[in-house]
């Protein structure tokens, strides 16, 4: 079952260097318009951040690259499958080339969603076994792999119920490498986490794109984004406000409002990085002990 | 004693039809209940309005009134159903009704994230659904689809009425025979609680082993 699905998905991908190709995107949610006429492309082996307030509408657009989020409008390709979003375009067809796009792009979830009935291990193969066929022979040997990347060897039978946020996600990056994706999408992958479990998250990610994975992360850890990022998006208001190289963007914002967003991100406590209006109940957990990461809620 | 003595053959056969009618019951109650959930959480609105019209009927009308519809109403239309097969046929229809309610509550009590990260990694409909959603949902159903697999097991009693020879039926005619129906009744009546006491026990444990299982 593996090998057949293999080669029809080699063929049908052009090797050019696109890797996803957002055109003409919109979305709303009711009367509310999150994605306003958004056009992105993500190289291969790229890294790109999109940062911006809550409600700027990053997550709904990195989930509409998987399809999670269905885009009103638009185009979005992956790996050079192509789809046209809109009702007038919904079919058979068009349901696989969706599960053949999720096969490519990977996604990280802000609250992990990890499958609390299975091992970690078994969050692990549980795609390769069910979904690619792999025997569970195969799969264990992959999965125990991917777990030691992570440095989760020891973990390999905990249920999620007994790992810390950190190893959560990390069992969570496993889960998706697992696909063997061509690209990883992040949403807010340690936004969920205490200040002090980012770091372990952010440097599996770090190794991630140092071999190579084109990535695109929603986050507001800054140092991360200043360390790995080729390009920075930064979003407010349903549009792509802002679009540079880190050292450009961090250091030389052009638009008023990222200079407003980065000097609440690096310098405020993180209550004030989810958005340009103050949360007061995240104060709580607002100490970071890496200093330009961001904690708060979603 | 010798009541019991002379009871017991017929007491241990209306066991066996009791047993038989609850557990079949509760078998086809499950799938088809299982059905109705899924129809009912369903994107088509035709497979939602039935779902929620079968439940509306079924939890609506009084189970002895489908066991006689199915029984004495049928033939009328040249439909006739021997009396165990109708007994059967009422207590699934009417379990799936009531079971269809205890699986929704289960499936949509499943965080969302679940059918995401299920669909992220590739899965299918009806992937997630096995692998990922019904495990979840199936153990937060437990103690409801418990408690209507007890209901269910002395819902049985009511077939008595047509015909059929399960415990209380046996108690009946034992009593009109020797006119000692307080004993029968008795009887039977403990019966009915050590069965229902081994299912609830047997639920105990399965939901301390599921919930150990995480």
């Amino acid at each position: 079952m593996a090998a057949p699905e293999q080669e029809r998905v080699a063929s049908a991908a052009p090797r050019d260097d696109c890797q996803i190709r957002v055109e003409g995107v919109r979305k709303r949610f009711g009367k509310l318009e999150v994605l306003k006429d958004i056009s992105l492309t993500v190289r291969r082996g790229e890294v790109v951040v999109i940062m911006g307030p809550s409600g700027s509408g990053k997550t709904t657009l990195i989930r509409c690259m998987n399809f999670l989020e269905e885009p009103d409008e638009g185009r979005v390709s992956v790996c050079g499958l192509e789809v046209q979003c809109g009702n007038e375009h919904r079919g058979r067809n068009r349901a696989r080339r969706i599960r053949d796009i999720r096969l490519r792009a990977g996604m990280v979830f802000q609250q992990f969603n990890l499958f609390p009935h299975m091992t970690a291990l078994g969050n692990v193969i549980e795609g390769p076994m069910t979904v690619r066929g792999m025997s569970r022979s195969q799969a264990v040997t992959l999965g125990e792999r991917l777990l030691a990347r992570v440095g989760l060897s020891d973990k390999r039978d905990e249920y999620p119920s007994r790992l810390s946020g950190g190893q959560k996600q990390r069992v969570a990056i496993a889960r998706s490498l697992a696909m063997e994706p061509e690209v990883v999408l992040f949403d807010e992958p340690t936004s969920a986490l205490d200040p002090e479990l980012h770091e372990e998250v952010l440097q599996a990610m770090r190794e991630l794109a140092r071999e190579g994975m084109t990535m695109v992360v929603v986050t507001h850890e800054v140092r991360f984004a200043r360390e790995v990022a080729d390009r920075v998006l930064f979003m407010d208001g349903g549009v792509i406000l802002e679009e540079a190289p880190p050292r450009e963007f961090f250091s030389r914002p052009k638009h008023p409002r990222a200079r407003a967003f980065l000097r609440l991100v690096e310098h405020a406590p993180a209550e004030a990085s989810e958005g340009l209006t103050v949360v007061p109940s995240a104060v709580g957990a607002a100490v970071p002990l890496l200093p330009p990461s961001a904690g708060g809620l979603a | 004693m010798d009541l019991l003595n002379r009871a017991l053959p017929l007491l241990g056969e209306g066991l066996v039809v009791t047993l038989f009618l609850g557990l079949t019951a509760f078998g086809i109650g499950c799938v088809a209940g299982l059905a109705l959930a899924l129809m009912r959480l369903s994107s088509a609105r035709p497979l939602r309005t039935l779902a929620i019209a079968y439940v509306s009927v079924f939890r609506g009308t009084p189970m002895l009134v489908q066991i006689l519809l199915i029984y004495f109403g049928l033939p009328q239309f040249g439909i006739i159903i021997e009396p165990i097969p109708s007994a059967v046929l009422a207590l699934s229809l009417n379990a799936a009704g009531y079971l269809s309610e205890n699986f929704r509550a289960g499936i949509v009590a499943v965080e969302k994230g679940q059918r995401e990260a299920a669909n992220a990694i590739g899965m299918s409909y009806w992937q997630a659904l096995r692998r990922v959603i019904l495990p979840q949902a199936v153990r937060m159903a437990m103690p409801s689809v418990g408690n209507r697999f007890i209901a269910l097991m002395k819902d049985t009693s009511l077939a008595s009425v047509i015909t059929v020879v399960e415990l209380t039926r046996v108690a009946e005619r034992v009593g009109s025979a020797t006119f000692r129906y307080m004993e029968m009744f008795m009887i039977v009546a403990v019966v009915y609680w050590m069965v229902n006491t081994v299912l609830s026990l047997g639920q105990e444990s399965l939901e301390r082993r599921m919930a150990r299982a995480y």
